[in-house]
């Protein structure tokens, strides 16, 4: 019967809001009015890229050529690519840790809303707290999130000195914002039937939460740890530009010394990292779902 | 039949279990060893000097620096801000449609497209193939480079200033979206495309009323969020010398100017806001059809 109820419901809706004609052209429209809008902005000068931008960007990649292989540096390349590694796994294990922390109290339908307090008449002060803490969590996921994580290392290098543990604590923290907002989502999404199974039994609101809830979203918050990871791998070498260490570092010295030849391999041990990673988290994410 | 089947499961069961001992003490080992190649040491966020350093940030930053003379200064560069993260996505998305329409397989060399070519002559499928295998590479060369790598050899091919910021947005932007396109393409429902092909219609208009529809919400989602990360992407590209806000939030690093800081950061964070916002009420309308 309720199925029945919300396909009418379905139906009211398609027919009641008719996709009006003039958004698409509208959209288009406003699209190419900024995109030429901001041609004159970034200083675009399109004749001149077309005829010296070719030239110089190749007689660049020709001076890369070819990759410095002499084995001490290719010993030193592959000692940065572990640590940009080390990096992003600490960096990623930061994360999920803090967005684990902080999530249960960013989801509404745990904090006060929902199946779980349907059958509460709290008072008033109790609400008030939960909406609070609710209010706080939500709010420090979103500053932790909204600081690029570049900044978050410049503030940690000041505070904890050079090296590669700064960049640990930026992913984390960065990423930890991020976590939470995706990890909230999982948790607003969680299918009801089984949580409403049971509170019908009687369970008590921990025990729904650890036999309804973690069962359905450990799996996602497992697959969006990973798939951070994948993101964290890249900012992990980009860290390296503000002190961080890895290979984003030996990177910056490559291109700031003009030397190109080290740059090149740099460059392929990053391409090498990144895609093994992808392959990797791509691969585990498809034995958890 | 059931007799082997009881004795072969507990072995497998036991099999499977040492497995997964293996894998979470493989797991422990990669922790550890990150943590000892990042250098991962709580102790030195409690002690006193990195604590005074965060008091001095943080102590340093209150109030922000909300002079109508820097306010009016920074209208440029966050007007640049906001230009460079358009031209970059927009180029982004030149770059990666067309590599990720030769780079679907469902629209390359298998699926309802070809069903009929089953037959066809071998060097003709390796024709088919060839583009597919090529840009799938060049996305990938494209997006494993970090667009802090880009923005650096494009400040030395074409000079400081905003335009590098666009190119490196561009291109390692146009990797990620024509992945993430041809992924979308490759999951659209073939169910109407079998009916298309069953109505006798042409590849092209298979490909206009079949795949376009379905994926074209998903396109916009995902451009839409890109877009969102451009933004933030500026304060990187500042850092290597290729414009708006990133720029100034070096500058002022540099100058140890945290009244400064803090401002900049509050304009990204709102323009991060807005963004997420604006896309939120775009999508909003492009899934409602």
């Amino acid at each position: 019967m309720p199925r029945v109820q919300s396909s009418i419901a379905d139906a009211h809706s398609v027919v009641g809001r008719q996709p009006r004609r003039w958004f698409p052209l509208a959209m288009a429209a406003a699209v190419v009015t900024l995109v030429w809008w901001s041609a004159r902005g970034a200083e675009v000068d399109l004749p001149l890229l077309l005829r010296d931008g070719p030239q110089a960007m190749l007689s660049y990649a020709g001076k890369l050529f070819p990759p410095d292989l002499r084995p001490e540096f290719l010993l030193d390349t592959a000692f940065g690519a572990l640590e940009t590694l080390a990096i992003s796994i600490m960096g990623s294990l930061l994360a999920t840790l803090l967005a684990f922390g902080a999530v249960f109290f960013a989801s509404a339908n745990l904090m006060y809303a929902g199946v779980l307090f349907e059958r509460e008449a709290a008072g008033r002060v109790r609400r008030g707290l939960r909406l609070s803490l609710y209010l706080g969590a939500k709010s420090l996921l979103n500053l932790l999130r909204t600081i690029p994580d570049i900044v978050w290392a410049t503030v940690f290098v000041f505070a904890v000195g050079l090296g590669p543990f700064p960049g640990v604590l930026a992913l984390g923290v960065h990423n930890g914002g991020v976590l939470g907002k995706l990890f909230g989502e999982v948790l607003e999404n969680v299918d009801r039937r089984p949580i409403e199974a049971l509170q019908a039994t009687g369970a008590t609101r921990f025990q729904i939460l650890i036999y309804g809830i973690l069962p359905q979203a450990l799996p996602q918050f497992l697959a969006y740890a990973l798939y951070r990871w994948e993101v964290n791998i890249r900012a992990a070498a980009m860290l390296g530009l503000v002190g961080a260490g890895g290979l984003g570092q030996r990177i910056h010295i490559a291109i700031s010394l003009f030397l190109e030849h080290q740059l090149l391999t740099l460059l392929l041990a990053i391409y090498v990292i990144v895609t093994a990673v992808d392959y990797l988290s791509a691969y585990l994410r498809r034995l958890i779902i | 039949m059931t007799h082997r089947l009881s004795a072969t499961a507990p072995s497998f069961r036991e099999s499977k279990r040492a497995l997964h001992w293996l894998f979470f003490g493989g797991l422990l080992l990669v922790f550890l060893g990150s943590a000892r190649l990042a250098q991962v040491d709580p102790g030195v966020l409690l002690d006193a000097r990195a604590r005074a350093n965060f008091l001095r940030f943080f102590a340093g930053a209150f109030p922000p620096d909300l002079s109508s003379q820097f306010l009016q200064f920074l209208i440029r560069p966050t007007l640049e801000t906001i230009q460079i993260s358009i031209l970059g996505t927009a180029i982004a998305v030149a770059i990666g449609f067309p590599l990720a329409l030769l780079g679907t397989a469902t629209l390359a060399y298998r699926g309802v497209l070809h069903a009929r070519e089953v037959g066809a002559a071998p060097s003709r499928r390796v024709v088919r193939f060839l583009p597919y295998a090529a840009s799938r590479a060049l996305l990938s060369a494209f997006r494993s480079i970090p667009e802090f790598v880009w923005a650096f050899m494009f400040v030395r091919a074409v000079g400081l200033g905003p335009f590098p910021g666009v190119l490196a947005i561009g291109v390692a932007y146009g990797g990620m979206i024509g992945k993430v396109y041809s992924e979308i393409l490759e999951a659209v429902d073939p169910q109407p495309l079998e009916a298309l092909q069953a109505t006798g219609a042409s590849r092209w208009q298979i490909f206009a009323y079949g795949f376009l529809p379905q994926a074209y919400p998903n396109f916009v989602s995902y451009t839409l969020y890109r877009w969102e990360c451009a933004i933030r992407a500026s304060a990187v590209m500042g850092l290597v010398g290729a414009g708006g806000l990133g720029q100034q939030i070096e500058i002022s690093m540099r100058m140890f100017d945290f009244h400064q800081m803090f401002t900049l950061v509050g304009i990204l964070f709102g323009l991060v806001g807005a963004v997420d916002w604006l896309s939120a009420r775009i999508r909003r309308r492009v899934f409602a059809r």
